[in-house]
């Protein structure tokens, strides 16, 4: 009788762990999944800035510096590496464009310019995509770790490789700063 | 109720949807077999085993292919086809729509649903499929001329929570088979018509027709005779009990994905102002739309009948649900 029942608990514990292990390796391969998306997308974003530069380039010449900002922000993002690393060089550039943008906005030749305007509509529809697949990543991300961190696969996730995922996050402090309103000016 | 409950649901309830359209179909042929060949001496129920095989055919291409029925119906254009000969204005406007439903995709984790503009001035917009891999987003030219992207975001996110949680499987198959049960009521009644007059020319010539079942023949003919009127009626009333309580969640899901539920709140008020009858939206598709194409007054009601009959919510009660997203996320 005692033999059987333990048995029966070693099977039920072997069972619960092969289906945590194969849980976790599926929630694993989501979360590279959702990397790639990121990525994908920022490539896009390196792509489509040279061409956003020469389309401007000739309207803008005495701005040289804004574009530059752009430029170099573009090279360095280039290299990151890691969610994390991507996550703040990739702010940078956000920025460096924000600027680029609000600038073009007060050139009335470009502002009507087709080639702009369809380039513009890239740009913003490639940062939305960012955003959108970070969220994405970002909660996929979250439940993988959850699962890892939670009792009792605690006890053998690591034992088995399984390490938490990177977060892609905002860290670059003045872009999470909340931004300042001042109403006293309405 | 969870995503993954509602997928189940919606696929419980296609299965439900097709199975009674198959028994309705084999009811039909059964009537058919007991009053008109079984009137006729004839042994084989050579009605039902038609019916059963039609039924099941129709069910099956509805499932396969109701969203080519629907988009063909709409005559709905792919937005590609489009953008190939148009205007640099509309190209950028054409291009921001297939740039919005990647966004959504993206947010939402599913593959690109293919794009289709419906040429029509009145704004609305659909979502058809069998499932998300198979899945086509429309919205009619006039959506695009009067919503600015943040509310045309909210829009296709509205569609893309649709395709996400099956709804659209239930609706494009109730779609499909309400045109096919109004088709089939059309002929029967038609059939009737004529088997009637046959009839009764025969019982005055012949005294000896009045075999088979006698009361409960007669009670059989008349619920298939009520069945056969009522089935327009009825595939209506399918079709709309399936839609109304899932706009609401459909807003709340879309909101989720946009996490800004105040463009779909300016996009709905846009759409319920410029509120005419789309006449390219046919009464079988009216509840796969993000509005009542039809433009009927039962759907600024609340209460029991209306959530009977009508196929959206109230837009006011929408509008006000997603400001109050908007509210707390403040």
């Amino acid at each position: 009788m005692l033999p059987g029942i333990l048995v029966a608990i070693v099977i039920a514990v072997v069972l619960w762990a092969v289906a945590s292990y194969n849980r976790l390796v599926k929630m694993r391969n989501q979360a590279l999944n959702g990397w790639r998306q990121i990525d994908v997308q920022l490539k896009r974003r390196h792509d489509l800035i040279p061409n956003l530069v020469n389309a401007v380039r000739g309207s803008m010449d005495f701005e040289r510096d804004t574009l530059t900002a752009v430029m170099e922000a573009r090279s360095k993002a280039l290299t990151a590496t890691g969610p994390a690393d991507a996550a703040q060089k990739e702010g940078q550039l956000t920025q460096a464009l924000g600027r680029l943008l609000a600038v073009a906005e007060n050139y009335p030749t470009l502002k009507s310019n087709d080639n702009v305007k369809m380039l513009q509509e890239e740009l913003s529809a490639t940062e939305n995509k960012v955003g959108f697949a970070r969220q994405f990543y970002n909660d996929i991300a979250t439940g993988f770790n959850t699962a890892q961190q939670v009792f009792p696969a605690n006890l053998f996730a690591a034992g088995f490789g399984f390490k938490p995922a990177e977060l892609f996050e905002i860290t670059n402090a003045t872009e999470r700063d909340v931004p300042v309103v001042d109403l006293s000016r309405r | 109720m969870n995503l993954y409950d509602q997928q189940q649901s919606n696929r419980r309830k296609t299965w439900l949807v097709m199975l009674a359209f198959v028994a309705f179909f084999l009811f039909l042929g059964i009537g058919f077999d007991t009053f008109y060949i079984g009137a006729h001496g004839g042994a084989v129920p050579i009605g039902s085993a038609i019916a059963l095989g039609v039924g099941s055919v129709s069910a099956a291409a509805s499932y396969f292919s109701g969203d080519r029925a629907v988009l063909l119906s709409t005559q709905a254009q792919p937005v590609e086809d489009l953008a190939a000969g148009a205007t640099a204005d509309d190209r950028l406007k054409l291009r921001q729509l297939q740039n919005v439903v990647d966004e959504m995709a993206i947010a939402s984790g599913l593959p690109r649903p293919k794009v289709y503009v419906v040429p029509d001035a009145d704004p609305n917009a659909f979502a058809t499929g069998r499932d998300p891999a198979h899945a086509s987003l429309a919205v009619t030219r006039g959506l695009l001329d009067i919503l600015d992207r943040e509310e045309l975001q909210g829009v296709v996110a509205h569609e893309i929570s649709h395709v996400r949680n099956l709804d659209v499987r239930v609706m494009t198959i109730v779609a499909a088979l309400v045109g096919a049960v109004a088709l089939l009521a059309d002929w029967a009644r038609r059939g009737m018509m004529w088997g009637g007059g046959f009839r009764r020319s025969r019982d005055r010539s012949s005294s000896d027709d009045e075999r088979g079942g006698g009361l409960a023949g007669i009670i059989f003919f008349a619920v298939w005779l009520i069945a056969v009127l009522l089935a327009p009626l009825l595939a209506q009333l399918l079709a709309m009990m399936v839609s109304r309580g899932r706009e609401y969640l459909a807003d709340a899901s879309g909101a989720e994905l946009t996490r800004n539920p105040l463009g779909l709140a300016r996009a709905l008020e846009k759409i319920e102002s410029a509120a005419a009858p789309t006449p390219t939206i046919n009464r079988g598709t009216a509840h796969l739309c993000i509005a009542d194409p039809l433009g009927r007054p039962m759907n600024l009601r609340e209460g029991a009948w209306a959530n009977l009959f009508a196929s959206h919510p109230p837009m006011a009660a929408r509008i006000a649900a997603l400001k109050e997203m908007a509210f707390e996320r403040k």
